[in-house]
């Protein structure tokens, strides 16, 4: 049969993948965003002097580190409206039943990403800021989050390239993200290197976007007045602290 | 307003029969120490002896295990049910004492210009640009007119200390505590930070300096203070207590750093 480049070719154009490739992004994205509130509260419940609230963020970590992402997102599809009406409605999609689900099982690691970048900060930084009369909330948002987000980038990244993937588990759910739009195709023509090969194009283009943004993004906490590759506006940033 | 005569008599920070421990660790053993408005005082003594954690207690930043610590005859730190007040509460009773640490604790993520500003945007709610524009001031006083735009990373501890004197100070505290302020310095940038400290002293601030600096301590001071053990031994005029200091604990003290 050989490689068929011309099959290659058409395929790569099908706006099928796009489609496939954006569902995996958005899946991934959201179950991110909702990874991270929830592993935001649940670090904040295991770091608390608080049995109350360090026995739930435990056992929630222990919970969705031991299920397998696959089976929340049967449960999620298939077990939880039945259970939940509001859930039989139009908005409970597959893509959100999947990020839901996905960002559910992430929340247990984005938790312990997040309590190791918030242990990570100095204990004199938010004595600081307590000292200067800054309140909880304050000193979290305005000096210990800020530092802790640098710490905590890079492994969210690789998080976010694992739920990329991940998302292809939603097939089960019949969301047609990426890998289940090669795979569909594969049912039809039986084309396997071919689809399979843009299947690949496509992961490596979406994981060299990320990897571009993160180095982006980490080159803002890098926190000096003259930026390497900006040496020659320093002298303004310098004296337009005001700015 | 009737207290017109009296407010001048109370003391702008007062501690009385403060302890503290850590685990089986006595580290203050009931202390009484206080400060009038205007003045300045040196505490000295050995690590460990407790003088820190005089100052942290009084800063609100730890609790008492006992004792009474009051702000112009109010006290700070408690409600009225006796209990340890809640931590929101506390921050708005530490706007009026500043504080300055022996390891500076800058913002890293902040200019020097934002790390005093911020407290002033934060608590103080001032507009961003005024407050910007208040450090630049305050950098101004302590010699930092040209740095303001600096990270931290990019400052001299002794640069560093200033900033975060800056920091306390435009917040317009009615005390300052220094915590061994230039004890984490090089020995040529302890200088410039005890040099601010003395303009500052020499402006009327009230403060309470934890140091080692003997020097300091005589030139500045109004009066000096030696803690050892969790309590206060002696407590003097400078030129008394270092010329013609009254127990053997003073002097063992004075003949090790002298």
């Amino acid at each position: 049969m050989g490689f068929d480049v011309e099959i290659f070719l058409q395929q790569l154009i099908n706006p099928a993948y796009l489609w496939g490739a954006l569902l995996s992004l958005g899946v991934a994205a959201f179950s991110l965003l909702i990874a991270t509130v929830i592993g935001f509260a649940v670090a904040l419940g295991r770091l608390s002097s608080v049995p109350g609230l360090r026995a739930p963020a435990v056992g929630y970590i222990w919970f969705f580190r031991a299920i397998p992402a696959l089976l929340v997102l049967l449960i999620m599809w298939n077990a939880l409206p039945q259970i939940i009406p509001a859930l039989r409605a139009d908005w409970y999609s597959p893509f959100m039943a999947a990020s839901i689900g996905l960002g559910l099982v992430e929340a247990a690691f984005m938790a312990e990403i997040i309590r190791s970048a918030l242990l990570s900060v100095d204990d004199g930084q938010s004595l600081a800021g307590r000292a200067l009369g800054m309140k909880p909330a304050s000193v979290m948002w305005r000096i210990v989050i800020p530092q802790a987000v640098r710490i905590a980038l890079p492994p969210t990244t690789n998080e976010f390239i694992g739920l990329i993937k991940y998302s292809s588990l939603a097939s089960v759910i019949s969301l047609r993200e990426l890998l289940t739009t090669a795979q569909v195709g594969v049912n039809i023509t039986f084309r396997y290197a071919e689809y399979y090969a843009v299947a690949i194009l496509y992961y490596l283009v979406i994981v060299s976007v990320i990897t571009v943004i993160q180095s982006r993004i980490e080159r803002r906490f890098v926190w000096v007045s003259s930026k390497p590759g900006r040496r020659a506006k320093s002298t303004t940033t310098v004296s337009g602290g005001v700015a | 307003m009737t207290t017109q005569t009296d407010s001048t008599a109370v003391a702008t920070l007062e501690v009385r029969d403060l302890h503290k421990k850590y685990g089986n660790t006595e580290v203050l053993k009931g202390v009484e120490f206080s400060i009038q408005r205007g003045e300045v005082k040196a505490v000295l003594g050995p690590s460990g002896s407790g003088k820190s954690t005089m100052l942290r207690l009084m800063a609100l930043l730890e609790p008492a295990d006992q004792g009474e610590i009051l702000l112009h005859g109010d006290r700070i730190g408690h409600g009225a049910n006796g209990r340890h007040l809640p931590e929101p509460q506390l921050a708005v009773q530490r706007r009026e004492i500043g504080m300055v640490f022996q390891k500076f604790n800058l913002f890293p993520h902040l200019t020097a210009a934002r790390n005093v500003a911020l407290a002033l945007h934060a608590v103080q709610g001032v507009k961003r640009p005024e407050a910007l524009e208040r450090a630049h001031e305050m950098l101004g006083r302590v010699g930092l007119a040209d740095r303001a735009g600096h990270y931290p990373s990019e400052l001299s501890g002794g640069q560093q200390q200033r900033v975060a004197i800056a920091r306390a100070l435009v917040l317009d505290p009615l005390v300052m505590l220094f915590d061994e302020p230039t004890s984490a310095l090089d020995p040529e940038l302890v200088g410039e930070v005890l040099d601010v400290m003395e303009q500052l002293a020499a402006q009327g601030m009230t403060m309470i300096v934890v140091t080692h600096e003997v020097r300091f301590a005589r030139r500045v001071a109004d009066q000096v203070t030696l803690f050892d053990s969790g309590v206060i031994v002696e407590q003097g005029a400078p030129d008394a207590f270092f010329d013609n200091p009254q127990h053997e604990r003073t002097k063992r003290f004075l003949s090790h750093v002298h």
